[in-house]
């Protein structure tokens, strides 16, 4: 009973996770942008949903629907500027730009609501739970960023592979210069995959902000699991982001199990352990066009 | 077969230092097959790659029904009427044959082609177009490429190395689609290694020679000698060799 629950409360995390990584991997995926920011772009949604949800008198449980699309805007926003203006010079600066980004964000944060920790409201919903065996307790707030988790990815691949527009950013994702040549304008692509990952790390931080605590520094260390579940599913598989998280959080809570400093420990691990055994990761594609 | 369709003016390309293309001018006109060949490095890729906007000129433009192209991006100009079939083939490989049709018909211009066409043309498609492109032969992905830049309905077809890695059987099999391609009020550009595909196709051809013009004409007003001189350069054509093969 104790490992089935330590694979229920490691999927449950998992699926955070995996709500948090897809953003990221679908930067890296179509813009070939590793986004140093994205951990912090999470916080900052975890921070407006806080602002405004008291201001436009939502209760902080519906606050996606405000954030989300804001966030799809800045994200199309923020490509078309800052990181395509990085991209066109060569592909390092996008390191240091999305680096740079995050520092100023973090900062900013410090400096506006200082260090202490926030979350979003959602009333007496947070301590509730379905209980359906002695030591099992699933929340039920866990359970929703899963089933947000699953429907996410499950609409991503059917907008990738069903949607003209999709199949314009599979496009750029495979080749480039073929998808100008197929009268894709490849900017243009470029901003809404990236108004789509900036949507779901909006998501995500305001899972995050629900299930627990942030704080303006709290990106960085939500960062490393991403490129984690990323690198374990293989970069540019969706269900691979989801196979992933669920890995890592399972990894992790087996880890707490053993010994509670272990969590993070068994984490690292078994990314270690894919990394060495299966570099492309366990749903990674070799690239098979020669 | 009259107005200009295509002009290049002058045009001097360059990859960093070196000079690829060096002030060459042609005109294309409307519903004629032109032929620019020339050996590895002459700058024939470069050639086509600038017209259809991947590359940016150092001087000299390009004109589309004589209007300067040239600060265009390279998907204004599939609008306008200029696709290019890169060398390489270059299909989105993790996509399925008819997926890759679909990408060049979402920003088409109307026209006779259509996907449909497209499998009409050729006849194995439809059975294979759930199958990944990677599956596909070398002929038959070239024929996916050159079906995905049809569907996009150009002015002017930019055909860059077709046979390269084909076996002559296939090649001639995807010649053999030029005439129709034709009939449907699409001119084409072919650059080609092997001269005498080139050569047949073409109603003009234009020969270059390390980025320069060295010859151009009909293929009827061309020997075969002349030919040689233009692609290899003057002093590498041995005389006994050229009478050898005369003889």
């Amino acid at each position: 009973m104790i490992w089935l629950n330590i694979v229920i409360q490691g999927a449950l995390v998992g699926g955070f996770y995996a709500l948090f990584a897809c953003g990221l991997s679908l930067m890296f995926g179509v813009l070939k942008v590793i986004n140093l920011a994205h951990g912090d772009m999470a916080v900052v949604a975890g921070y407006v949903a806080v602002f405004l949800s008291p201001r436009l008198h939502i209760p902080g449980l519906w606050s996606f629907l405000v954030v989300v699309p804001l966030f799809a805007l800045l994200g199309y926003v923020v490509q078309r500027t800052v990181i395509q203006k990085s991209i066109d010079r060569d592909p390092f600066t996008t390191l240091l730009v999305t680096f740079g980004l995050s520092v100023v964000i973090e900062n900013l944060l410090l400096e506006m609501y200082s260090a202490n920790g926030q979350s979003i409201n959602i009333g007496s919903l947070i301590g509730e739970s379905w209980h359906p065996a002695s030591i099992i307790y699933i929340s039920y707030v866990s359970l929703a960023v899963l089933a947000a988790a699953v429907l996410v990815l499950l609409a991503l691949q059917l907008f990738l592979s069903k949607s003209g527009i999709g199949r314009l950013i599979r496009a750029v994702a495979d080749d480039q210069e073929a998808a100008q040549l197929s009268g894709a304008n490849y900017r243009h692509v470029f901003g809404i995959a990236a108004a789509i990952a900036f949507a779901t790390v909006a998501l995500a931080g305001i899972a995050y902000g629900m299930m627990t605590q942030f704080a303006p520094t709290s990106g960085g260390v939500n960062l490393l699991f991403a490129f984690e579940v990323v690198v374990i599913g293989g970069i540019g598989s969706l269900w691979g982001t989801l196979v992933g998280g669920i890995a890592l959080g399972i990894a992790q809570q087996f880890g707490a199990h053993i010994n509670l400093s272990y969590q993070i420990l068994a984490g690292n691990i078994l990314f270690l352990a894919v990394l060495a055994v299966r570099p492309q990761g366990l749903f990674g594609r070799r690239s098979s066009l020669a | 077969m009259s107005a200009a369709l295509l002009e290049v003016e002058s045009l001097t390309v360059h990859h960093g230092q070196l000079c690829a293309i060096d002030d060459v001018s042609f005109t294309q006109r409307q519903g004629e097959v032109l032929a620019v060949v020339g050996a590895n490095g002459a700058g024939k890729s470069t050639l086509l790659r600038t017209i259809a906007g991947l590359h940016r000129p150092t001087s000299g433009c390009v004109r589309l029904d004589g209007k300067d192209i040239n600060d265009l991006s390279v998907s204004r100009r599939v609008a306008l009427g200029i696709s290019l079939v890169p060398e390489g083939r270059r299909l989105f490989s993790s996509m399925t044959l008819e997926e890759n049709l679909q990408v060049g018909a979402y920003h088409a211009n109307p026209g006779p082609f259509d996907i449909k066409r497209v499998y009409e043309l050729f006849d194995w498609m439809p059975g294979r177009r759930k199958q990944s492109v990677w599956q596909l032969s070398g002929g038959e992905q070239q024929a996916v490429a050159i079906g995905r830049a049809l569907v996009a309905n150009p002015r002017v077809l930019l055909l860059d190395e077709l046979s390269l890695g084909l076996a002559p059987i296939i090649i001639e099999k995807i010649y053999a689609l030029v005439p129709e391609i034709l009939a449907q009020g699409v001119s084409i550009l072919i650059v080609e290694q092997d001269v005498s595909q080139g050569v047949s196709a073409a109603d003009r051809v234009h020969c270059l020679l390390e980025g320069r013009t060295s010859m151009t004409g009909t293929p009827a007003e061309l020997t075969s000698e002349e030919i040689d001189r233009a692609y290899f350069g003057a002093g590498l054509v041995a005389p006994a060799v050229t009478s050898g093969v005369v003889e």
